[in-house]
């Protein structure tokens, strides 16, 4: 054995992965199925210096989330579909207070309380949109105990990279089944940390962004001025109702993740070379979409899949790729199709799209697919 | 064979979930793959609960048991709901308390509830008393492996009352296949 092989599961391997990233805080009010997130770092973080706070809710935990990122700490919440709906307006603050921070949601069925201890991918457009006004976000979406550990790190990475909320979109499957997983040697793995200032204090405007649209961060209470607000702000971080300071600003906080789509999209694809029909899914889906593919090459019929691993930015370019040489793409997600407009938005009439939904808190089966595909043939 | 799909089913309460995690431990042991997966109610205790383990020695995509080839219920409730998902050339472990039809499958009828009470005296060690029973019948990791799970896994100072309802479950599943 190289590593330890151990055996975890997927909510453990998110704290694992955020204390390698260097989380030193976590807020929560904690929900099923994302519950060993919050109980895991309430353990885990007094030992290296951090700090768990459990909230009276989720609307305080992700406003406690913010507020500790604000003074430098690398900062999380985890919750599941009715958490998530609280903490919409806040995320919204620290997307426009261009705050870094990352939240967990492992997906339950949904609406409102729904099926408490049910998996749904059904909160795909809601991670998009479901803070008001434009507003960059990254989310990304693990396949396995490993991928979450890994990805987690990631969301850290980038949420200190473009200063900006990125979402983890777990589901009750990947959240709770145990795997083997092989843990990387830590020491190899890439760290990303805030730009801090360089300029003197009394020079420093907290919203000047560099020539990566990204602005220098200071902690708040290390001696510079820096203030705060969910409104309109120009660079001295102070209100503003001037149309042009509004329009910079919300054109630049597009611009910071737009630009950097081909640093941060990131998919995986098998069997896509000669395939005339593509699966395409996410988290738990994928693996029963590459168990059906494996059942159809068996029996010659050429199936690929395409998994976006962050699913917003969307991995645009090579899906239109792909459209212009199957015959089929077949959808399949826990939900009634949102993740479908968005392949027909790209695929542009290029191919055929199938869909394959489920709403009832069942995966969705290898067969299922399998059927879909019979069809398609 | 390279792959088991596997339920472990009872009522809320019963420790079928730790049983499920000690069992892919095992067999991570013994260098194959594991997952382990478990559905359950919203409430704490007695509703219907299933803990689910697939081990195999290649990769494993689908993360949940769709013809399993063995079967452990604790409860009539468990045994009525997932005895129809078992393959017709299946295993069936059964507490003795378990009413079931008789059919092609290969059935065991243990006292697994009956050993951890009156024998051992510990209802919460029905579980490992289960996973005795279970791999002495199936072989599908080595007792040794088993063991190694069990101790690392249940809380320290019951390390010596888990051991002795492991060997109890060994012994039940050894009588049951020398009365078949």
């Amino acid at each position: 054995m190289k590593n330890k092989e151990l055996l975890m599961q997927g909510n453990e391997a998110c704290v694992e992965g955020a204390l390698v990233a260097g989380m030193r805080f976590f807020a929560g009010y904690p929900i099923t199925p994302s519950t060993e997130i919050a109980e895991l770092s309430s353990e885990k973080l007094p030992l290296v210096g951090g700090k768990f706070i459990q909230m009276e809710d989720e609307i305080a935990s992700m406003a406690a989330t913010i507020g500790a990122s604000l003074t430098g700490l690398k900062s999380m919440t985890a919750t599941s579909g009715p958490g998530f709906s609280l903490k919409q307006e806040n995320i919204g603050y620290a997307a426009i207070a261009e705050v870094p921070c990352v939240i967990v949601d492992v997906q339950r069925g949904g609406p409102s309380t729904g099926l408490p201890t049910s998996p749904s991918q059904g909160d795909i457009m809601q991670s998009k949109w479901g803070t008001h006004g434009d507003h960059p976000i990254i989310v990304v979406a693990p396949a396995s105990v490993r991928e979450t550990f890994d990805l987690t790190i990631k969301a850290f990475n980038f949420s200190e990279t473009y200063r900006t909320p990125v979402i983890i979109l777990l589901d009750e499957v990947i959240g709770h089944m145990r795997e083997k997983i092989e843990l990387p040697d830590i020491s190899k793995i890439d760290i990303v940390n805030r730009k801090k200032p360089l300029v003197n204090k009394e020079d420093y405007l907290p919203f000047k962004a560099d020539e990566d649209l990204v602005p220098p961060m200071a902690d708040y209470g290390e001696g510079y001025r820096f203030h705060v607000t969910g409104l309109v702000h120009d660079e001295t971080g102070f209100p503003s109702n001037n149309p042009d300071v509004s329009d910079k600003l919300i054109r630049r906080l597009d611009a910071k993740i737009e630009k950097n789509k081909d640093k941060i999209v990131e998919w995986e694809e098998k069997n896509t070379n000669d395939a005339e029909i593509i699966i395409l899914s996410i988290g738990c889906v994928s693996r029963a979409s590459n168990a059906a593919m494996k059942i159809m090459r068996n029996k010659g019929i050429k199936v690929g899949t395409f998994r976006p691993i962050t699913v917003w930015p969307f991995p645009e370019k090579r899906l239109e790729e792909l459209s212009q040489k199957v015959k089929a793409i077949i959808v399949a997600e826990m939900n009634l199709g949102q993740m479908a407009l968005e392949v027909e938005r790209i695929s542009k009439c290029m191919t055929r799209i199938e869909k394959v939904n489920k709403v009832n808190g069942e995966i969705i089966t290898p067969d299922e697919i399998i059927a879909k595909i019979k069809e398609v043939l | 064979m390279s792959k088991y799909e596997i339920r472990l089913s009872g009522s809320g309460g019963q420790g079928m979930l730790l049983s499920g995690i000690i069992l892919a431990e095992a067999a991570i042991y013994e260098g194959k793959n594991a997952i382990q997966s478990q559905s359950y109610g919203p409430e704490a205790r007695g509703g219907a609960s299933k803990s689910e383990v697939i081990i195999s020695e290649d990769e494993i995509d689908f993360p949940k048991v769709r013809s399993c080839d063995i079967l452990l219920s604790l409860t009539q409730k468990s045994y009525n709901e997932y005895s129809p998902g078992l393959r017709k050339d299946g295993i069936l472990i059964l507490d003795n308390s378990v009413e079931y039809k008789e059919s092609n499958t290969k059935i065991y009828s243990v006292p697994i509830i009956d050993t951890a009470i009156n024998e051992i005296g510990k209802h919460f060690v029905t579980n490992i008393v289960a996973l005795g029973a279970l791999v002495s019948l199936t072989n599908i990791v080595s007792k040794n492996a088993l063991e190694q799970a069990v101790l690392n896994r249940v809380p320290k100072g019951t390390e010596e009352l888990n051991k002795k309802a492991l060997y109890m479950g060994f012994k039940i599943g050894e009588d049951a296949l020398k009365r078949n």
